[in-house]
């Protein structure tokens, strides 16, 4: 009985037709291959590449290049002394300025907001640049027996100029989106400033502040140009990971230049994948919140 | 006045901008300064020869032409990821982020090396004649790989929210799957995509660690600007340096300014 319905049922009225916003299937087919294959081309196929090349002396000679070799030590090192501290400025500054900029209304807010996102379309050999003006010789802040350049202070400054914004952008619009009347109950309920960062505002922001921080972090360990500049490369010094690369590329160490190139894709990808987590999480967070606010 | 009911306003505004000051604004302002000591004529004679004309085409020229580029393949992968359904998608939707985590240098070291003759790419290309390694080929494919990524991830919320009615509508007025997409889906997009083709091509005049592994930097050929500015510092012409740095800062102002504005517009679009 229940088999025969549905026969019955299709004989009487006619197939539904296709959805007015659905493309027919060859558009769809042609489209989507478009799409992969040049997802192929620019991503999938060099991402291989870089472990290919890596990998094709041998895993031996692989793990002694990364294990042995003084200069790129050094680099891994260095690489792991600079990231952290300039995302670690970036992270205090960004939680500073979201809460400035989302919490109050001033003159200037937009040119402040305009500001912080400079950095993003300055061209890292000019961010280099600037600070060799600085604290070269006859720079504003020069001063003889303090080596900022051609150091790692130097590394420092350049690589937290090009990665400021990076925490700042993700937590603009998630204070936005959470809106501040939660942090207005909580100062009309006596709590202290400190209180309300740690009990109110920082539960809200965390996962929006986590996302923020990778991608800072991703930036300031890729950082190349801004570095390359104030570094003055000098190997088993001043080089860090990518400056490495070049520097074994330049001296037609290939094998090498992709041995440290495929420590960093290692770490792009983990990148990735903690952003993907996150992203997920802090969408959850948003939706939650909104969900509170609408009345009824 | 809801606006001070929240303390830290003064604490917040003063970090906020020493902090600004100190990494951003005054290093800066130093850059400027040091260019306006020049003379006009000093400037226009750092600024203005065969040279510097040369690298600033090219860099205008290789950043639109990727830009470009990247419009249409972006805007191309946004749509397949918001109205298709296929395997993987989520995997692929991922990996859009790819050349925003992967260092610039590696991704130049990549590129130059798929693209030689004997590279697992180029070997199909040496054939036919085309150069993709050390040439101005390669700045452009190497700004895509990096500029893509803005133009998806602009595009892409938009048409999320774009609502199914529209496009109903205009099917039961009569048109087809490509008026509608023209006349309909296509201008609601528009702010979005100039977006994503704005922060590409911000990006792309600025790029640096990538172009460098890939183009050869031969002068007058494939020299981009920020190239010629490491060559000057490298030769210790600072001020030289300092005058075409400026020339790529004023432009990368312009360029914030514009992409603000456009973020705005596309923002009151979603609402």
């Amino acid at each position: 009985m229940s088999d025969a319905t549905p026969t019955s049922g299709t004989l009487l009225i006619p197939p539904p037709p296709r959805p007015a916003n659905q493309d027919p299937l060859w558009v769809r087919v042609l489209l989507i291959g478009m799409a992969v294959g040049a997802m192929t081309v620019l991503v999938i196929i060099p991402v291989v590449n870089v472990f290919w090349q890596a990998l094709s002396p041998g895993i031996g000679s692989y793990l002694r290049t990364l294990t042995e070799d003084p200069d790129t030590l050094h680099s891994i090192l260095l690489t792991l002394t600079v990231t952290p501290l300039a995302v670690l400025l970036n992270t205090a500054f960004g939680i500073v300025a979201a809460w400035t900029v989302t919490r109050f209304r001033f003159f200037g807010r937009t040119l402040l907001v305009t500001l912080i996102d400079l950095p993003i379309s300055v061209s890292p050999v000019v961010a280099g640049l600037v600070f060799v003006l600085l604290f070269g010789t006859g720079g504003w802040f020069h001063t003889p027996g303090v080596r900022v350049l051609f150091s790692t202070p130097g590394l420092i400054l350049a690589t937290t100029f090009i990665t400021l914004p990076l925490v700042v952008r993700e937590l603009i619009p998630v204070m936005e989106a959470i809106g501040m009347d939660e942090e207005i109950a909580a100062v009309s309920l006596g709590a202290s400033p400190w209180e309300i960062f740690r009990r109110v505002t920082l539960p809200n922001i965390r996962w929006g502040l986590l996302y923020g921080i990778i991608l800072c972090n991703a930036r300031a360990m890729g950082e190349f140009g801004a570095v390359y500049v104030v570094s003055g490369h000098i190997a088993g010094q001043t080089n860090t990971m990518p400056l490495q690369i070049e520097q074994m590329f330049q001296g037609f160490n290939t094998p090498g230049a992709f041995a440290v190139a495929s420590l960093l894709t290692v770490l792009a990808a983990v990148t990735l994948v903690l952003k993907v987590i996150v992203e997920e999480k802090s969408r959850k967070l948003i939706r939650d919140a909104k969900k509170v606010d609408v009345p009824g | 006045m809801t606006q001070r009911i929240l303390p830290g306003f003064r604490t917040g505004l003063s970090l906020t901008l020493t902090y600004l000051a100190i990494i951003v604004l005054v290093p800066l302002l130093a850059c400027i300064v040091r260019a306006m000591s020049l003379s006009w004529s000093e400037f226009v004679a750092a600024v203005w020869t065969p040279r510097t004309r040369s690298a600033y085409a090219l860099t205008f020229g290789a950043s639109f032409v990727a830009a470009v580029l990247s419009t249409g393949i972006g805007t191309l992968i946004a749509w397949v990821l918001v109205r298709y359904e296929f395997y993987g998608k989520r995997l692929f939707d991922s990996l859009v982020d790819l050349p925003f985590a992967l260092p610039t240098a590696v991704a130049g070291l990549v590129f130059s090396g798929l693209y030689v003759p004997s590279g697992w790419i180029g070997q199909f290309l040496a054939p036919l004649g085309i150069e993709a390694a050390y040439s101005r080929l390669g700045i452009v494919l190497v700004l895509v790989f990096i500029g893509f990524p803005f133009v998806v991830r602009a595009v892409q919320p938009v048409l999320e929210t774009l609502e199914k009615d529209v496009e109903e509508a205009s099917a039961c007025m009569g048109a087809s799957r490509w008026q509608t997409f023209r006349r309909v889906i296509l201008p609601t997009l528009k702010p979005a995509i100039v977006t994503g083709f704005a922060l590409s091509l911000a990006r792309g005049l600025g790029e640096y660690g990538s172009v460098v592994f890939i183009s050869g930097n031969m002068p007058f050929d494939t020299e981009i600007a920020p190239v010629l500015i490491v060559a000057k510092l490298e030769a210790f012409a600072y001020a030289e340096a300092t005058a075409i740095a400026t020339i790529l800062l004023v432009s990368s102002f312009a360029m914030q300014i514009a992409i603000n504005l456009l973020e705005r517009r596309t923002r009151r679009g979603l609402k």
